[in-house]
């Protein structure tokens, strides 16, 4: 973990309510595909999580999701100004497991993680195949950056008035594939757990304090006992996994 | 004697600065980011005589200025804390901790407090009787003199080193409580354990944290702790810890002129884990600044 002052580079709208906010700073701490980052915003208490959407150089991406006073926040700062970031927060996807063509899973802002994740799988001479789930057309961003990766990507509206309609897990059912990553609301995990033929990996989300291991306030129970979102995930393996709520 | 040492129940401290129980975990998250020597000592999470998960999530909201927690003790029980976390712990900290236990019946904090009392590395017993996140134990111990007295009298009786009994300002006469504990043996008191509260999602229409109420902490609760620290310190002759909402070396200084001799902080760790490093290395500016010489003048120095 670090702190460090980041510049903002660049906040711009995708979507109506989804934002992709370019920050310049130290992220020699961002190791793995999957982290996330805290930003400390003036006049709100506690930092707020966003995963980490993409990382090179001293260039930092996210895209997150207004869904509140601190996104809200985020969404009306602009170029030039500074926000106070705790990096390299979490432990990321392994690429190790992958296999040579693993399947990419993500939905709605669950998707920005698989950015990085593909892009590193990619180097390391993987073929991963994309899938990216949203509401309705819209609300689809981000398809031509995974595209000009060089990578298969198929988009799943549920209304169907983008790509294949349906879910994720439609295009999963039907698939091959070596392994699989996966970010989204929790009902989609819970399908995709449900819908999976071999081990995967998955990115989970929770109200947290710190981000940092500290406070205990994001803790879940798996197979493999108790676990800090913020610190031992926020990825967990399929196999240790436990549905709770 | 360094201007910012102060003594807390016979054991020098080089500043009164101290990470607050469960905002610090063990010490190794913050181990990595600073040498945590330089901390006057430090209240490790609340332990108890058996593992605990603690409450379902959220167990977190937001407020005006502060935060609610209902982490509800989670723990790996004392017997893991002393073999496993204590040892950890001396790589990185080579000062006396002060040992935070919890617990649900007289016995459990005799059972806890016994066990911890025999570790080397520790320098204080800080007995939790105000914690507001468990049922039928914790906060209800804090919120009767008797009951406080009780817990008191019964660790005493088995411990050596100084114990330090952690209030809630959940109650109507906390000097009542405070003074029960003085006299049932306490070494000295520390407060303010969180104030019970309450935050509803205006989408959902549900409490915000799932078990509906929780601690509030940080700066909102600042002036409570100040005042029921003054109370407390006029009124009894054992040293007095302030906590509440502390974030800054001025805070520090203020709770210190309320009454504290030494003053722990709790949700600014959260937010800044450097917090308690910049609160020392700010201090003697701060010192500097209001004339004082040495930091344990002050201690009950309001006029």
């Amino acid at each position: 973990m670090k702190q460090s002052i980041f510049t903002i580079k660049e906040n711009v709208a995708l979507t109506s309510s989804v934002y992709r906010m370019l920050l310049e700073g130290d992220t020699s701490d961002i190791t793995n595909p999957g982290q996330f980052v805290n930003l400390k915003l003036d006049g709100l208490f506690l930092r707020r999580p966003i995963s980490v959407c993409d990382c090179e150089g001293n260039i930092l991406t996210l895209i997150y999701k207004v869904v509140g006073k601190g996104t809200e926040q985020m969404s009306k700062m602009n170029i030039g100004e500074q926000l106070d970031v705790l990096t390299g927060l979490g432990n990321g996807y392994d690429t190790s497991l992958s296999g040579e063509n693993p399947m990419l899973l993500g939905g709605g802002v669950g998707v920005p993680p698989m950015y990085m994740l593909c892009k590193k799988l990619v180097a390391e001479g993987q073929k991963p195949q994309v899938v990216l789930g949203f509401n309705k057309a819209d609300e689809v961003f981000c398809e031509a950056e995974f595209k000009a990766l060089g990578v298969n990507v198929t988009v799943t509206t549920v209304d169907g008035s983008y790509g294949v309609r349906g879910f994720v897990t439609d295009v999963m059912r039907n698939a091959d594939y070596s392994y699989f990553y996966t970010c989204g609301p929790e009902p989609m995990l819970k399908a995709v757990y449900n819908t999976s033929k071999t081990e995967g990996q998955f990115s989970f989300e929770e109200r947290m304090g710190c981000g940092f291991g500290a406070c205990m306030g994001c803790s879940c129970k798996t197979i493999t006992g108790y676990k800090r979102i913020c610190k031992e995930g926020p990825v967990m393996k399929k196999e240790e996994i436990l549905w709770e709520k | 004697m360094g201007k910012m040492s102060v003594n807390l129940c016979g054991i020098e401290l080089d500043n009164p600065v101290i990470p607050a129980s469960g905002t610090f975990g063990f010490g190794y998250e913050f181990a990595e980011l600073y040498d945590i020597n330089m901390l006057g000592t430090f209240s490790f999470k609340g332990t108890t005589k058996d593992p605990r998960f603690g409450n379902p999530t959220p167990r977190i909201a937001e407020t005006p200025n502060g935060m609610i927690n209902a982490v509800g003790l989670q723990n790996p029980g004392v017997e893991k804390v002393i073999y496993e976390e204590l040892p950890k712990l001396k790589k990185c900290f080579n000062k006396p901790v002060m040992a935070n236990e919890s617990g649900f019946s007289v016995e459990d904090y005799v059972y806890t407090c016994e066990k911890v009392d025999k570790c080397e590395q520790v320098g204080w017993i800080e007995v939790n009787v105000s914690c507001p996140n468990v049922h039928g134990g914790g906060m209800s111990f804090g919120t009767s003199p008797e009951a406080a007295a009780e817990v008191t009298r019964a660790v005493k009786a088995v411990t050596t080193k100084p114990v330090i009994i952690k209030l809630s300002p959940n109650v109507t006469d906390i000097v009542a409580i405070a003074k029960a504990c003085e006299e049932a043996g306490a070494d000295g008191i520390s407060l303010i354990n969180t104030l019970l509260g309450m935050r509803i999602d205006l989408r959902t229409r549900k409490p915000v944290i799932a078990n509906k109420m929780g601690g509030f902490s940080g700066p909102a609760i600042f002036p409570v702790a100040i005042r029921m620290v003054y109370q407390v310190a006029h009124a009894v002759n054992i040293p007095v810890i302030g906590m509440g909402g502390v974030s800054s070396a001025e805070d520090v200084i203020e709770m210190m002129l309320a009454g504290a001799s030494a003053v722990e902080v709790g949700a600014a760790n959260l937010v800044d884990p450097y917090a308690c490093k910049n609160i020392i290395e700010d201090l003697p500016r701060v010192m500097e600044k209001y004339g004082i010489e040495n930091l344990s003048d002050i201690i009950k120095g309001v006029k």
